[in-house]
């Protein structure tokens, strides 16, 4: 995720996605800078599996369905900033964050799902890098109004945070970013802990 | 011996790269190509595939690649049908109003079912990992490409719609989604398709792919 690339005006990720899936066997998702769908043909043909789309999605909503149309709402992620503005309500950022666009995280998320996304990448603004755990107030809002999955982001302390939400809200995948960049745990130890309190994580084979 | 050739059928749509990577980590001397003339000549053929079934069909027929494809399968080539790939083997399609397929199996693609066995509600497209299972008319699937997978193998799914083969014979494995069954590996002869994405699948999926390399 290339989250400055609208902010900087900055271009396509192909070369870093070609680079990237050349040994790598499982599903990768490309966000940052795509502003149109031949941007995500680029990406998609560069080994991408789905586009993460944000800032662009806001600025021209038809996007997603001219996306969705093309390659399936499966391939088509919303990305959505959230920031929180009073008890249980949620503001859309865009550009990492930066800029507001007083849109309702509620009702764009439902809006967005209408228009074909069919996948939420839901971040939480205000816990993303403060390893305080998920929002789940914004998880819970989120997920108790859409069908199609949702993956949380921001916040993840501990592995016992991400078992919090999974426990408390109906998210469908969470995602880990800097817990392991920084070695806080792998991907074995998040798996084994998961697995204990019961949820279903991919059972695979070491190759 | 030679690398097994494969020609990667490129109709504008689809995850080119990956089933490319995937085919060559296995050994494979991969084509992309668009061309009529070299798809007709193939050895074996990946016809792979992300985004609507009209869009992809449109494609096919616009490039004439699909009366070429007609042509392979009367010469009993292999061929491998990848996600969309393999719902275009079929008759038609009920994606975003009806769309005459390929027609290589008989059969129709039709949404996943919004509801478990048990009325819930399920959600739609279906994206994550699932065990594979033989199909109901059968209790292993030693002699498919599946042989190297062990029974409730995980592959990697992303998908709205679901192929219905019409001859129960042609399914050779499902998954479960909320209970229902849904078509993961089918295969007619020399047509084979599968729903989950084989390059998307880690180890097992290679396997996959691998096994069609030895048709």
């Amino acid at each position: 995720m290339d989250c400055v690339a609208s902010l900087y005006g900055r271009n396509h990720l192909s070369e870093i996605v070609s680079a990237a899936v050349k040994d790598i066997f499982v599903p990768i998702t490309v966000g940052g800078g795509i502003r149109s769908v031949d941007d995500a043909t680029q990406v998609l043909r560069s080994g991408a599996d789905k586009v993460a789309v944000n800032t662009a999605a806001i600025a021209e909503p038809k996007l997603i369905t001219d996306i969705a149309r093309r390659f399936g709402s499966q391939c088509m992620v919303l990305s959505v900033e959230a920031k929180q503005i009073n008890v249980d309500e949620w503001e859309a950022y865009t550009d990492n964050g930066r800029e507001r666009t007083g849109l309702n995280v509620v009702d764009w998320v439902k809006r967005a799902v209408g228009l074909g996304a069919g996948e939420i990448l839901l971040t939480s603004v205000d816990r993303e890098g403060t390893r305080k755990g998920l929002d789940i107030r914004l998880l819970k809002a989120v997920t108790s109004e859409v069908q199609v999955p949702v993956i949380a982001s921001g916040g993840i302390g501990t592995i016992g945070d991400a078992v919090h939400a999974l426990k408390d809200t109906e998210v469908d995948a969470i995602a880990f970013a800097d817990i392991l960049h920084y070695k806080r745990a792998t991907i074995g130890e998040i798996r084994k802990v998961v697995l204990a309190e019961g949820f279903d994580v991919r059972n695979y084979e070491r190759a | 011996m030679s690398a097994p050739k494969v020609t990667l059928i490129d109709y504008e749509l689809g995850n080119l790269l990956s089933v490319r990577r995937g085919l060559e980590h296995c050994g494979a001397d991969v084509t992309i190509t668009s061309d009529v003339e070299q798809i007709r000549k193939s050895e074996r053929v990946v016809l792979p595939g992300v985004g609507t079934f009209a869009n992809g069909m449109e494609c096919l027929i616009r490039l004439d690649i699909d009366d070429a494809v007609h042509e392979l399968d009367q010469r009993k080539t292999p061929l491998l049908g990848i996600c969309l790939g393999m719902q275009l083997l079929f008759s038609e399609s009920q994606e975003f109003g009806l769309t005459k397929g390929l027609g290589l199996i008989a059969g129709s693609v039709v949404p996943i079912s919004a509801l478990s066995v048990d009325n819930d509600p399920l959600k739609v497209p279906f994206i994550g990992w699932s065990s594979l299972h033989p199909s109901e008319n059968r209790v292993e699937w030693n002699e498919t490409i599946l042989r190297e997978n062990s029974i409730g193998a995980e592959m990697y799914f992303v998908h709205s719609f679901m192929a219905s083969p019409k001859n129960q014979d042609n399914r050779i494995a499902d998954y479960f989604y909320g209970g229902n069954r849904i078509s993961a590996v089918v295969s007619s002869e020399n047509v084979i398709g599968c729903q989950f994405h084989p390059e998307k699948s880690g180890m097992n999926g290679l396997n996959v792919l691998k096994q069609f390399l030895l048709l």
